[in-house]
């Protein structure tokens, strides 16, 4: 059982702020990293891996901190982003070079029952460099895991990946999730965190913008105002009928077009086509403006930071509970 | 020491195209002394000013280069460095095996050939043992400084080439001041002092350049290791 501790943590680069006080705790079980591109994912993983110090607060595994700390490396595997390996060596001679960096005791048995983990005994002859995307990540996994740590963490490790390897790993992290060792890893799809985490943590421009199981992340991501653009036989019936209702928070005619801005979504999904039909208007296009995901991302984050206004406080925004208040020194 | 590290790095730098071209070069440099020698009598003095003007002005500082950098900056650039940084390993360990692979490259193909050269000049074994010594002095000396320099800047090449070309080359000749931090002028005085009187002459006191030579590999060495020890990955990029 091994527990990463980040503490009040920022990192900064020259005068781009990549992670912004985050304080997070990452136990056993698979947590997901959930955030868009750019938002400081990367970052957190490297100051966990021990390749970055943070610019401020700690960074520390079962206490003991992780920068400068090559011991760490006993507990923890890593699998980074970047593709690059050593593409001269065989996937056997890899693995099983870690092994031998790692001090164990039978490299060669050690190297062959992580290739067998990840299913890549059949290609483990073959050079890296002649590896697919995938079979790459699969055998960097196998290395990350050849000394059995308690810690593993992936980023963004089901990029490049076809549907089978994806199947494939999803069911390896499950095993490792239940071994109880400490999973972490990042993704910006939120699909894929549901599907496996335990525990989503969503980074946002270098914020900590939620935190929980998978039920209340999605709440709070539904949750939220949603805007439509629809176009009706008669626009201007239905906008006033929509605003009788309480569920909309506010109307507009933009030229030929209707643009409404819904507080629940849920009844709002339930209301229109009946206030419609109600009104004997005629729905063309309904159309949501604003479903990509950075925009869930951004209301999570807008949330959190009115959140702190209210409170003092700089906590993530939480489902479960009123926002837990930490004073600003 | 450690040995996986040392048979990644060997593999890694000598088996690409790197190690054709280090042996096109000590072959370049073999064959300059032998076409020398052919095509004109040669004396001792003459002999020796090809060498130094050759060997340590020009070789010497390039296979540094090209094997102190190739050691290791080729894998922080890619990124693969993780692999081994991702271990319980210590930092000066893993600097040590990697130049203990410099240091064996730059004999193979730098001092060996300097040696080769010295003796196809037609130098009696006295000199030829001191230009063996000197060279083998320069090459540890570049190995560790073009290493130290790939781990301290992604631009270790660019800078080490500036260093190579203008200062050992140029600066030196013209700034009697610089010679003392010229590594090619430490390496001179050692083979100064173990060849026949009046060969070679170097700008550098015995003592003096000694000092530099060990210090500098020793202190280069150890820094490099603490320098990898804090060798930060670059963000999302």
């Amino acid at each position: 059982m091994a527990t990463l501790q980040i503490d009040a943590c920022s990192r900064w680069f020259g005068n781009v702020v990549a992670v912004n006080d985050v304080t997070m705790t990452v136990g056993p079980g698979i947590t997901g990293l959930l955030g868009p591109n750019g938002a400081g994912k990367s970052t957190l993983i490297h100051m966990l891996g021990g390749f970055l110090p943070p610019s401020a607060g700690t960074v520390t595994l079962d206490g003991a901190t992780i920068w400068k700390n090559q011991e760490v490396y006993r507990t923890i595997g890593i699998v980074t982003e970047r593709e690059a390996t050593y593409d001269f060596l065989t996937g056997k001679q890899f693995v099983r070079a870690s092994a031998e960096l790692h001090g164990l005791a039978d490299p060669g048995a050690a190297a062959h029952r992580a290739l067998e983990t990840v299913a890549m005994t059949d290609a483990q002859d073959r050079k890296v460099g002649e590896y697919s995307k995938g079979m790459k990540q699969r055998v960097k996994m196998a290395s990350a895991l050849v000394h059995d740590p308690a810690v593993l963490l992936l980023d963004e490790p089901f990029n490049g990946m076809d549907p089978r390897q994806r199947l494939h790993l999803i069911e390896l992290l499950r095993d490792m999730g239940a071994e109880g060792r400490t999973v972490l890893f990042s993704s910006h799809i939120l699909e894929e965190v549901e599907l496996l985490a335990h525990q989503i943590e969503v980074v946002v421009s270098g914020r900590h913008a939620a935190s929980g199981d998978y039920r209340e992340i999605r709440r709070l991501m539904i949750d939220r105002p949603h805007r439509y653009t629809i176009t009706s036989s008669d626009n201007r019936s239905l906008a006033s009928a929509l605003v009788a209702d309480g569920s909309t928070a506010g109307v507009s005619i933009d030229g030929d077009v209707l643009r409404v801005q819904a507080s629940e979504f849920l009844r709002f999904a339930a209301l229109l086509p009946r206030v419609a039909r109600d009104a004997d208007v005629r729905l063309l296009q309904v159309t949501p403006s604003d479903e990509s995901l950075e925009s869930v991302f951004s209301y999570l984050v807008e949330s959190s930071s009115r959140a702190s206004s209210r409170t003092s406080s700089r906590t993530p925004a939480r489902a479960t509970a009123s926002p837990a208040t930490r004073e600003r020194s | 020491m450690n040995g996986t590290v040392v048979r990644l790095t060997a593999r890694g730098m000598l088996g690409g195209r790197r190690v054709w071209l280090l042996g096109a070069l000590a072959v370049l440099l073999v064959g300059i002394a032998v076409l020398a020698r052919v095509l004109v009598p040669v004396s001792d003095t003459e002999a020796a000013t090809l060498l130094q003007g050759i060997a340590f002005a020009t070789f010497l500082p390039l296979f540094g280069l090209i094997v102190g950098t190739g050691a290791i900056a080729p894998e922080i650039d890619d990124g693969s460095i993780v692999h081994l940084l991702a271990k319980p390993v210590s930092r000066h360990t893993i600097v040590q095996s990697k130049l203990a692979v410099a240091l064996g490259a730059t004999i193979a193909f730098a001092v060996l050939p300097t040696v080769l050269a010295a003796a196809v000049l037609g130098l009696g074994p006295g000199a030829v043992l001191a230009f063996g010594v000197g060279a083998l002095a320069a090459g540890a000396v570049y190995s560790v400084l073009f290493l130290l320099l790939s781990i301290l800047t992604r631009h270790a090449v660019i800078i080490g080439l500036v260093y190579a070309l203008l200062w050992e080359s140029l600066v030196g000749s013209f700034v009697p001041g610089a010679r003392n931090l010229s590594v090619q002028q430490w390496a001179l005085s050692v083979t100064e002092s173990l060849a026949p009187d009046g060969l070679v002459t170097a700008n550098v006191g015995l003592g003096l350049a000694c000092a530099l030579i060990v210090g500098g590999f020793a202190a280069a060495t150890w820094y490099a290791g603490a320098r990898l020890r804090v060798l930060t990955l670059t963000g999302e990029d």
